[in-house]
């Protein structure tokens, strides 16, 4: 193992904040592995120290193949991760709305530009993110639809969905979507939670990644074969919105199956307690994201269900 | 007349409310001639355009025989941000000049995006009343996109601001209200002004002047109108930007809106432990000193000035 550093931010006030990689292996630049981007990602963070530490054992055991470089980001903010703050700098800057970025740009600008140029020539790239409403997604790999995309290497994840997104314009900022532009796959991993830890759900995806690695030729380890991963896009996915605002009783989980008709949530009136509004499932489906945040607004989306699977 | 546009109920006891006050010619709506739209308050810290609706308010009020045509005042698209400093949407900490133009059937944000760009469908101009940010003061300027600059330039001619600046990379985003406007064949303007958390009067009274220029030359206004000047236009090719390549406190030599001379000094760049100036910041054109930095903490890659060069 060897760490790179990849950036410095330096502070008046605070101790410099440097960006590191972890670089496994020599040779193709064949895997590119980022942890948080935010600084609230601390699963994703965990996620990525947790492959770091099994990577170093598995360099020692001559585990990694022969010309193939790995490097694992674990984070890029800790000046905001130390602070609990989402984003950077006193801009709040979202890093991933930074990319390509700029030289000669503003700091966070700087600062992902001088991570693409690292990261920029990997042949895959795997990033670990978060969604920007307080919810549980099923685990699932997600690409842009760029033209370059291609999803039959994200099922090599053997997580259970792979999502295929068409870029809206505030998507053309993210890693993902430069990271195809580079002519790198890249892939997003989406998992349970930010904030805390989840032991259950780093599990899964350090596991994802290791299986994509060893099926790519680029690490040797024993993987279990994962799920056979279906392919969903956006309209696959039905919204469920609630009606009313107030205190949000979620009666689903992320990955379970609900039928037509049956409740799935409830909203409370946040003064007396009674139910104002049952919402039901419109459709048979499997609950692919789940708001969990105790409060919800008229019309926000409280599930989106899968409500038709590509065999 | 105060009406509301969008009202969604929030989780406790409130909703979050879009109002305008609707202006109409003394004969009535159907005497009118035309209509403009006047919408602030995206950015929940700019509060410059919180002088400029009270002031064309007040000066309709003060002489309503000469109103011809419609005007609606949208001081707040952002409530929730304005009434508490935030510049995003507060909760999902979202750029509001990034949702549009929403969605009608989406979650609570994207309705009330799509409610405002469908009121303001119909107008035959509408201009988009923001204010620096907190960390840099602005001259009064209006901001074009390449794509509408043919069909604005004349409009923003009007507006007695000190500078229109085309191409402004930063503020042409396709996401904004502005652009979703332009295509929607409603032509709309970005004024950008003077400095967050702030109001400077003086640049609102020039502003507002410019908008009844504007209005009289639309035949929605038939009363005096004060004596207005003729901008400068600029493109990107022409605005020098400044930034710092220190981290440290930067406190500025030069008075903002004054010309300068290539290798003035425009600021020093010092440490308040060492009591030492860790670098000079010199002008590398010389021109018009359109905005200047007025936060002092800064790092590397930091804005501190832009200036309009001479040719
Ligand atoms: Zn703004």
């Amino acid at each position: 193992m060897f760490i790179k550093d990849l950036y410095t931010i330096r502070s008046t006030y605070r101790e410099d904040m440097k960006v590191r990689g972890y670089q496994f292996g020599k040779g193709e630049k064949s895997a590119c592995i980022v942890g948080s981007l935010r600084g609230d990602e601390i699963q994703q963070m965990y996620i990525c120290a947790r492959l770091v530490h099994i990577l170093k054992e598995l360099e020692s055991n001559g585990c990694i193949s022969a010309g193939r470089q790995i490097l694992v980001i674990p984070e890029v903010s800790a000046y905001a991760i130390n602070i609990g703050t989402r984003f950077f700098g006193v801009y709040d800057a979202d890093l991933n709305r930074s990319f390509p970025g700029s030289r000669y740009g503003e700091p966070a600008a700087r600062l992902a530009n001088a991570l693409m140029a690292e990261m920029g020539d990997y042949v895959y790239g795997i990033q670990f993110t978060s969604f920007y409403m307080k919810g549980e997604f099923v685990p699932h790999v997600r690409m842009m639809e760029t033209g370059y995309q291609n999803a039959s290497l994200a099922n090599l994840f053997g997580l259970p969905y792979v999502m295929v997104r068409k870029p809206a314009p505030i998507d053309t900022k993210t890693l993902n979507f430069n990271w195809q532009n580079e002519a790198t796959a890249a892939f997003s991993v989406y998992t349970n939670q930010n904030e805390q830890v989840d032991e259950k759900s780093a599990s899964q995806a350090v596991a994802a990644v290791l299986r994509f690695l060893t099926r790519m030729g680029i690490i040797r380890y024993e993987s279990h074969s994962g799920y056979i991963s279906h392919v969903l896009y956006e309209s696959d996915l039905s919204d469920v919105n609630a009606a009313s605002g107030g205190i949000f009783r979620g009666m689903a989980l992320a990955g379970q199956d609900v039928r037509y008709g049956n409740p799935i949530a409830q909203i409370i009136d946040p003064f007396d307690g009674s139910v104002k509004e049952t919402i039901k499932a419109p459709t048979d489906g499997i609950v692919f994201f789940a708001h969990t945040d105790s409060l919800i607004g008229e019309n926000d989306v409280a599930y989106r269900l899968i409500h038709r699977l590509h065999e | 007349m105060i009406e509301t546009v969008a009202k969604l109920e929030l989780p406790v006891g409130e909703h979050i409310v879009i109002r305008k006050n609707r202006l109409v010619p003394v004969e009535g709506e159907q005497a009118a001639n035309g209509r403009m739209t006047l919408v602030s308050g995206i950015h929940g810290d700019e509060l410059e355009g919180q002088y400029i609706c009270y002031e064309v308010g007040r000066r309709v009020r003060e002489h309503p025989e000469y109103l011809r045509g419609i005007l609606d005042i949208f001081p707040a698209l952002n409530p929730l941000g304005i009434d508490t400093a935030h510049r995003t949407v507060p909760k999902i900490n979202m750029d509001m000049n990034r949702m549009f133009p929403g969605d009608p059937a989406g979650g609570m944000m994207d309705r009330v995006v799509a409610a405002v760009v469908s009121d303001i469908i119909g107008s035959d101009i509408c201009l988009d009343i923001h204010a620096s940010d907190s960390f840099v003061r602005e001259i009064p300027q209006v901001r074009l996109s390449q794509d509408f600059a043919e069909k604005l330039l004349p409009f923003a001619m009007l507006t007695n601001v000190d500078m229109i600046w085309k191409n402004a990379t930063a503020t042409v985003h396709e996401s904004t209200l502005a652009h979703s406007l332009n295509v929607l064949n409603v032509p709309a303007l970005v004024v950008e002004m003077g400095q967050g958390q702030s109001v400077n009067r003086q640049y609102g009274d020039q502003v507002v002047d410019g908008i009844f220029n504007v209005m009289s030359h639309m035949g929605l206004w038939t009363g005096p109108v004060n004596e207005t000047q003729i901008p400068a236009v600029s493109d990107d090719g022409e605005v020098e930007f400044i930034r710092s390549e220190e981290t440290g406190i930067f406190l500025p030599l030069m008075a903002h809106n004054h010309y300068v001379r290539r290798s003035d000094v425009i600021g020093e760049i010092v440490d308040p432990y060492s009591g030492t100036i860790k670098s000079r910041v010199c002008a590398p054109v010389g021109g018009l000193l359109f905005t200047l930095r007025v936060y002092p903490v800064v790092y590397e890659g930091d804005l501190l000035a832009r200036i309009l060069g001479q040719p």
